[in-house]
């Protein structure tokens, strides 16, 4: 039977238009790409006065983390099963496949379809396309625990 | 100063609006795609809410802005041409996402959030993209030459 338990489209919406402000203001402001891969990446790049401003946005992140985390513990549940060899395999791949596709779901698949570039489009599609058959196996398959 | 501080600002913002939207919860991400179980859409109505403030602000910058308030210019993407590259990586992208439930946003603020699985993940994940960026690097400075041309022409995001 077809289900939507889970579906919670008002805060998401909500979320993604912050998101987009966000990516809005990394633009005007620095006249940057808000994509997270491509900002880690150039950590280690190392170009002259291209670091800083990486690592302060990697730091805004985790410090959004730490303060919301204080009010609102079960915005970061992980309610799947997982095992550590699981986590450190997909953890290894999304941190290879980013820099090798050069962007992820921010640079790909909101700056870069918001742009309606052709690249990020075609990315986007890619990443989506082998991110479901990866779930289909897992859940349908290997019954939901890896 | 003000250029860390502001990134500092944007990153916090962005941390915020991911946990708002559900996105630092690897169950609503497989759940995006888990069409044969209980199907949740929430993951497209944030990519929409993002592109519906995004694209109006970025059309209008391009159009009618010199240059960003505190940067001597825009710093965008180039390239449009599609590449091996671009399919490969995007392609193992997307099996690492769909296996762990995180993508690099989600999984950077979930770790300030303290989450045991985000630190493995993450961890792994800087492993993968540091391992990747010195590797070219190294490959460059062997050749004398740009072995990646997609990463010295501007990456997409």
């Amino acid at each position: 039977m077809f289900r939507m338990d889970s579906f919670t489209p008002v805060t998401s919406t909500l979320g993604g238009m912050l998101i987009g402000t966000a990516a809005a203001g990394l633009l005007l402001f620095h006249g940057r790409i808000a994509g997270v891969s491509g900002i880690a990446g150039g950590i280690f790049r190392r170009e002259p006065n291209d670091v800083a401003w990486r690592v302060m946005f990697l730091v805004g992140l985790f410090t959004a983390g730490m303060a919301w985390s204080q009010f609102f513990p079960q915005d970061y549940a992980v309610d799947i099963v997982r095992s550590p060899l699981a986590l450190i395999i997909a953890g290894l791949t999304v941190g290879i496949g980013t820099q090798l596709g050069s962007g992820c779901t921010s640079g790909h698949g909101v700056c870069g379809i918001g742009r309606f570039s052709k690249r990020s489009t075609v990315a986007t599609i890619t990443f989506m396309i082998t991110a479901a058959i990866t779930v289909v196996i897992v859940n349908e398959f290997l019954g939901g625990a890896v | 100063m003000k250029i860390k501080v502001g990134a500092f600002l944007g990153g916090t913002l962005f941390g915020v609006g991911l946990a708002i939207a559900g996105m630092t919860q690897p169950a609503k991400i497989i759940g995006f795609f888990d069409f044969f179980g209980s199907w949740d859409p929430s993951l497209a109505f944030v990519m929409l809410g993002a592109i519906l403030v995004y694209t109006p602000v970025y059309r209008w910058a391009i159009r009618t802005w010199q240059r960003p308030i505190w940067a001597p210019a825009f710093s965008l993407p180039t390239r449009k041409d599609i590449d091996g590259r671009l399919i490969l990586g995007s392609a193992i992208f997307g099996v690492g996402w769909g296996l762990g439930g995180y993508c690099p946003g989600p999984a950077f603020t979930s770790v300030g959030a303290g989450s045991e699985q985000a630190l493995l993940f993450g961890a792994a994940m800087l492993v993968g993209v540091g391992a990747y960026q010195v590797f070219t690097r190294a490959r460059e400075n062997r050749t004398g030459a740009p072995a990646d041309q997609q990463a010295v022409a501007m990456t997409d995001g």
